[in-house]
């Protein structure tokens, strides 16, 4: 495919940027102004490469009149146009399944860390805290919590599965209920309800119109003063600043972040609080998952140039 | 030194020889029982206190004691209170009672069971899960306002297909097999002797376990043989992609070693909720991203207080009423 003009939006990956690079016709986008770059290779570009919080939007992809396919460094493709991309009939492809368990263990990981302040106690013993003030407050059990997830779909389950160990019993909500498929979870038909009868609720659900904001005030006050939040998902999922009030005021009982509305900003009030765990967007941040999700963008723009079926497409 | 008010009957005369409880754990012993709190006497040294104790009218059938209690319940110990006849342990580990001396002398022991089990495991899938995925590093950096200035932060490593070699496969180890196997994790281990209808595969020693594992976690009670079971020879055999979980007792691993290794880059991280020399860890590690460190946590939930409480209460209702221990622990028999 050394003739395909490929648009990488951001430096998201040394391998991925070395493969589009020897195989690929590259462009980077960060390397000039972007009305300078548009103006000299527009037309060259057939294919854009973008990621989580790199996307090819509607203004983007009008400045861009070869453009035949965006395949995202990412399973949320929340930042693509689709609606664009279908009225110009530009492929969309995303990185759905190989990052399924690293955002799944994430999930666990953050609901044990928050719930057992791991983080937290680490930062005690650094701080010289276990000699001079002794033992470490007593935290809270994680095993045996009852665990919410917004979203069955892949990562969704996996978290599922990955709690049922833990003898978590586990609700969910989405559009549907599938009682047949799970027989094991517990539906409920609004988050909010979900969201009452859960210890640990976990956003796994791809972001879109109707999800925009899915965990409310109210939700995060149904959730309680001594639930936790887990959202792997995106940070528009969840209102942050009504998150961050009902944290700082204790309507709400702890999170753990992967995402936020602004990345990379993190709200400067929760950069002060004990009971949250951050983490700066590492949901798929291994090096065997990045490497499998940069091989499926490289094998998706191959496929496309041949004239193949489309490894993952999403449009 | 006599108890508060007596509403309980006056048989059931307990001995408490263990610091720091809370007010609830207390408060329940005293609805039921007749409580000679050592810890709360003016009666020290210790000699008197039983002394008195073993004087009265009424003297105590039941002590309550706990390893770091630094109370051992030995000859002398029994021939103090001669009228023990239960000897209640509120942790598994029972290294500081001499069992024989008990079972010649009639003496019921109770553990504490598998009533920290479950956070125990908890714990040591949470430390496993830090250090491979680096979540208190990534914390870090976005609590210093890194994130904006350095945009990438670096990568951890997956968690999936990894090998991880349990030492101990008691109550903890199982639990801690069953939830890293639904992380997809390749469960080993390493015990005194094999375990029965389990699917792991067994290793008769912990430097073959080690060459075969990415992950070590240990598990194993504290005793002659295992203290630094996890040393030089096994850092080795890990090697420098491994890491070192211990959720066990500091003296289970060489630690000078372990630091040595670290420094070196020779093992890839550690996640260690037990030190050599408690309270506080080496100094050296403190810089590290790749090591995660909690002040010997483990155990020490609100749920797990509440639960032994109750399995404490339940025990010594069971042995007053003639009925057999919950949580028996017998002279030679395995403590986990």
């Amino acid at each position: 495919m050394e003739s395909l003009g490929v648009l990488l939006l951001h430096p998201v990956n040394a391998y991925l940027e070395q493969e589009l690079g020897r195989r690929c016709r590259l462009y980077r986008f960060w390397e000039s102004p972007r009305e300078e770059f548009l103006r000299a290779h527009a037309g060259a570009v057939r294919a854009v490469v973008g990621n989580a919080n790199y996307g090819a939007d509607a203004a983007l992809i009008d400045a861009l009149p070869a453009l035949e396919i965006v395949a995202s460094f990412s399973v949320g493709i929340d930042r693509v146009d689709l609606a664009k991309c279908r009225e110009r009939g530009i492929r969309v492809t995303n990185t759905p399944d190989v990052l399924t368990d690293d955002v799944a263990d994430l999930a666990v990981g953050l609901a044990i860390a928050v719930l057992r302040r791991i983080p937290q106690a680490d930062r005690y013993v650094r701080a010289g805290l276990w000699k001079s003030r002794g033992d470490y407050t007593l935290t809270t059990r994680f095993s045996g919590k009852r665990v919410g997830i917004i979203g069955l779909g892949r990562i969704g389950q996996a978290v599922a599965r990955r709690v049922e160990a833990f003898d978590c019993p586990v609700s969910y909500h989405q559009r549907t209920e599938q009682a047949s498929v799970y027989p094991n979870y517990t539906y409920y038909p609004t988050v909010v309800e979900l969201a009452a009868n859960s210890d640990v609720l976990v956003v796994a659900c791809p972001l879109n119109a109707s999800t925009r904001h899915i965990v409310s005030r109210e939700v995060m006050e149904a959730l309680g003063p001594k639930g936790v939040l887990i959202n792997v998902g995106r940070g528009p999922h969840v209102d942050e600043p009504e998150m961050v009030a009902a944290l700082a005021d204790g309507r709400l009982g702890g999170a753990g972040l992967d995402v936020f509305e602004d990345e990379p900003n993190v709200p400067e009030a929760l950069l002060g609080m004990d009971n949250v765990v951050l983490v700066p967007h590492v949901g798929s941040g291994t090096y065997e998952t990045r490497k499998a999700m940069a091989d499926l963008v490289l094998g998706n723009l191959e496929a496309h140039v041949l004239s193949k079926p489309l490894l993952t497409p999403v449009v | 030194m006599m108890a508060s008010r007596g509403e309980p009957p006056a048989t059931k005369v307990v001995l408490l020889l263990v610091p720091h409880k809370d007010a609830s754990f207390h408060a329940a012993l005293r609805e039921r029982f007749r409580v000679l709190d050592f810890f709360a006497s003016e009666c020290s040294p210790l000699p008197a206190f039983l002394g008195a104790a073993a004087a009265a009218p009424e003297p105590p059938r039941a002590a309550i004691v706990v390893g770091a209690g630094l109370i051992p319940v030995d000859a002398a110990f029994l021939d103090a209170v001669p009228s023990l006849r239960c000897v209640m342990c509120l942790a598994a580990g029972v290294d500081f009672i001499d069992l024989d001396e008990c079972a010649r002398r009639g003496v019921v022991v109770a553990n504490s069971g598998s009533v920290f089990s479950a956070d125990v495991a908890d714990h040591a899938v949470g430390l496993l899960i830090d250090v491979l995925r680096r979540v208190s590093a990534a914390e870090r950096f976005v609590r210093r306002g890194l994130w904006p200035v350095q945009g990438g932060h670096p990568l951890g490593s997956k968690i999936g297909g990894r090998r991880v070699g349990i030492i101990g496969l008691g109550n903890i180890g199982s639990q801690i097999a069953k939830r890293l196997q639904a992380l997809g994790c390749i469960v080993c281990y390493n015990s005194r002797t094999p375990k029965d209808s389990v699917p792991y595969r067994y290793f008769t020693n912990v430097h073959d376990l080690a060459v075969e594992s990415d992950v070590l976690v240990v598990a194993c009670a504290l005793n002659k043989a295992t203290r630094h079971i996890v040393g030089k020879d096994v850092l080795e055999a890990l090697g420098k992609d491994g890491v070192v979980v211990n959720i066990g007792r500091g003296a289970n691993v060489d630690q000078a070693e372990l630091v040595r290794a670290l420094k070196e880059g020779r093992i890839a991280g550690a996640g260690l909720d037990v030190f050599e020399n408690e309270p506080g860890a080496p100094g050296e590690l403190f810089c590290m991203d790749n090591v995660v460190m909690t002040p010997h946590v483990a155990v020490f939930t609100a749920e797990s207080m509440s639960d032994l409480r109750d399995h404490v209460v339940a025990n010594l209702e069971a042995f007053f009423s003639g009925q057999p221990l919950l949580t028996p622990v017998l002279p030679h028999s395995p403590v986990n």
